[in-house]
């Protein structure tokens, strides 16, 4: 039978010649991941079962970097708790602040995930991992419990929806464009269950960090995964990363697909999401006038190097608004060292912006940017739900690095045109 | 199983972070979730649920991130079962592995106002409107998710398995 690249890979691991849509498999996972807020609970579950030791203390990933460094009491115990379990089992794989970075972003840099894996994570941007044409998805703490006992866990295979991308890039607009257009047209259950496969001229020629971007923001559109095929783009970035074998599979000529649908990209133009879905974009050109009190870049979504690079493009030899703060965030220790190596940090502290060490914190209202009541905010994030930023009367509206750099100067919401970039 | 309780009306879209919002996450005992559960939604939900209300809900509910903390705050405050038009994955799979009744019944939602009185047979797959007497089918459980209830939740039924 002819299968999807995500059918092959679930077959794969259920040590099945095939599979299809529909069916229930028990698969084999080559990592199972938790971060500081999912890892307490599934960690009680583990240690109800009477188990004596995790299936893999190699496969099993530990990342506090949703609330530290400790941003309060109850957040310092629960980070407590996955530094003694790690090393209680001796897990190779537990980041302490300092080497920790953002889960979605230091997994693949530490060539962690591989192309062809199966990955579950405690945390619903899992799902970013299908950049590298990997099967990754987003797990609740039970099924992290479930997969640190026993390395498995039960899957219901999803059906595909294919998306393909053709014609050229508009200046300005990149991978948080195009997923952002494509929640707008299928809404945030558009792919509800399903796989969403990105392909298209495009998609070959978008680089690793906008390839992450959407593959992030598929479960946006309800998906189980998102998943790109990989190419010479991918082995670029694996070969020097990989400490292990992988495998690139890609999708039968014959493969049966739920829905497929095509996008001309060259009419799209940079995206901003309103509150309170991110289904809620519109082009740049027709947001009208909307103040704001801050912008974020960063994120699992937007904290790639490229985003910073991007990001200092817009801004250099600009100050922000008076009426504006910037906070930037690196994903990642060694994505902040880049940055600040070449001259980055430099043009941030000059526009007058604050640099976060890497951490999810304002993207869910943690902490480094939590907004008042009334506050309005633009981000590089995914999420902007009610309160998703802080106080349930503040805004967040969403877009890439360049606009949201762009808006912080101007103190509105503003594409980077409107700026001399001399 | 049944259960009986007043319809709690949402739309669509419940997002975990309405269900539970993020800055209560830096604890995970039920009953302190609970007492925040819906707050920014509904306020009078959290004052005002009785054990054993339901949540009927439209499309896609529970979506967003993966905080089992959403389950076990809609459990933990009461509720005996969720009734929506779907389900976002994620929550769908936790509300199951943790043993939160959840139904899948379009019919059901279009059929209920917010406090109509419910009840809920989920053996027959059978929702029943006290208020207006109409009785609706619910879309049936796949077996081997049926084994995973029976046994009483995922961990329950992987130690079952262990031994």
């Amino acid at each position: 039978m002819e299968m999807t690249i995500t059918e092959k890979i679930l077959a794969a691991h259920a040590g099945l010649a095939e599979v299809r849509p529909g069916q229930l498999i028990n698969a084999k996972v080559d990592l199972a991941l938790g971060n500081d807020i999912t890892a307490p609970i599934a960690i009680e579950l583990f240690r109800r079962t009477g188990a004596k030791n995790v299936f893999d203390k190699e496969k099993v990933i530990l990342v506090p970097d949703h609330f530290a460094p400790n941003k309060d009491i109850q957040s310092a115990e629960q980070c407590k708790i996955l530094r003694t379990f790690a090393r209680e089992q001796e897990l190779t794989q537990y980041y302490e602040v300092g080497q920790v970075g953002i889960e979605h972003a230091l997994l693949p840099e530490q060539g962690l995930v591989l192309p062809g894996d199966l990955v579950v994570g405690a945390d619903s941007h899992t799902c970013t991992y299908g950049a590298l044409g990997a099967f990754s998805t987003g797990v609740g703490s039970t099924d992290l419990a479930a997969a640190m006992v026993t390395g498995e866990l039960w899957f219901k295979v999803p059906e595909t929806t294919k998306l393909i991308y053709r014609g050229e890039l508009r200046p300005w607009v990149e991978g948080k464009d195009l997923i952002l257009y494509t929640i707008g047209e299928i809404g945030v259950d558009g792919a509800l269950y399903r796989a969403i496969e990105f392909t298209g001229e495009t998609i070959e020629s978008l680089p690793m960090a906008g390839r992450f971007t959407m593959a992030n923001m598929a479960v946006e559109a309800g998906a189980k995964n998102g998943i790109f095929l990989p190419d010479r783009v991918t082995k670029q970035y694996v070969k020097a990363r990989a400490k292990r074998k992988y495998c690139f599979y890609a999708s039968d000529k014959g493969a049966k697909y739920e829905e497929i649908r095509e996008f001309d990209v060259s009419n799209i133009e940079p995206q901003v999401a309103f509150p309170h879905l991110p289904s809620n974009t519109r082009g740049i050109s027709e947001i009208g006038e909307i103040p704001i009190d801050q912008a974020v870049i960063g994120s699992c979504t937007n904290g790639w190097l490229e985003d910073l690079q991007t990001a200092a493009k817009v801004l250099r030899g600009h100050r922000i608004s008076p009426n504006t703060r910037l906070i930037i965030i690196p994903a990642t220790p060694s994505i902040y060292r880049q940055a600040m190596k070449d001259g980055l940090f430099e043009v941030f502290l000059d526009a007058g912006a604050v640099i976060s060490p890497p951490t999810c914190g304002p993207c869910l209202g943690g902490y480094m940017g939590v907004l008042a009541k009334g506050e309005r905010a633009i981000a590089t994030t995914n999420r902007n739900f009610v309160g998703r930023m802080g106080h349930p009367e503040s805004e967040v509206y969403l877009s890439n690095p360049a606009v949201a750099a762009a808006s912080a100067v101007l103190g509105r919401i503003a594409g980077p045109d409107e700026l001399d970039h001399g | 199983m049944k259960f009986r309780g007043r319809a709690w009306r949402f739309g669509s879209n419940i997002d975990t972070d309405a269900i539970i919002p993020a800055r209560y996450l830096n604890v995970s005992d039920p009953e302190e979730l609970a007492r925040h559960c819906m707050e920014d939604e509904n306020p009078k939900f959290v004052k005002e649920v009785k054990q054993g209300d339901i949540i009927i809900a439209d499309s896609n509910f529970g979506c967003g991130s993966s905080r089992e903390h959403a389950p076990i705050a809609i459990k933990a405050k009461g509720i005996s079962c969720v009734i929506a038009r779907s389900f976002a994955r994620i929550f769908y799979r936790n509300a199951f592995n943790m043993g939160l009744p959840i139904i899948e019944s379009g019919e059901a939602v279009d059929g209920t106002e917010d406090g109509h009185e419910l009840e809920v047979d989920l053996d027959r797959g059978e929702i029943r409107n006290e208020m207006t007497g109409r009785v609706f089918k619910s879309s049936p459980i796949p077996p081997f998710m049926q084994r995973i209830i029976d046994d009483g939740g995922l961990m329950e039924h992987i130690a079952r398995r262990r031994n």
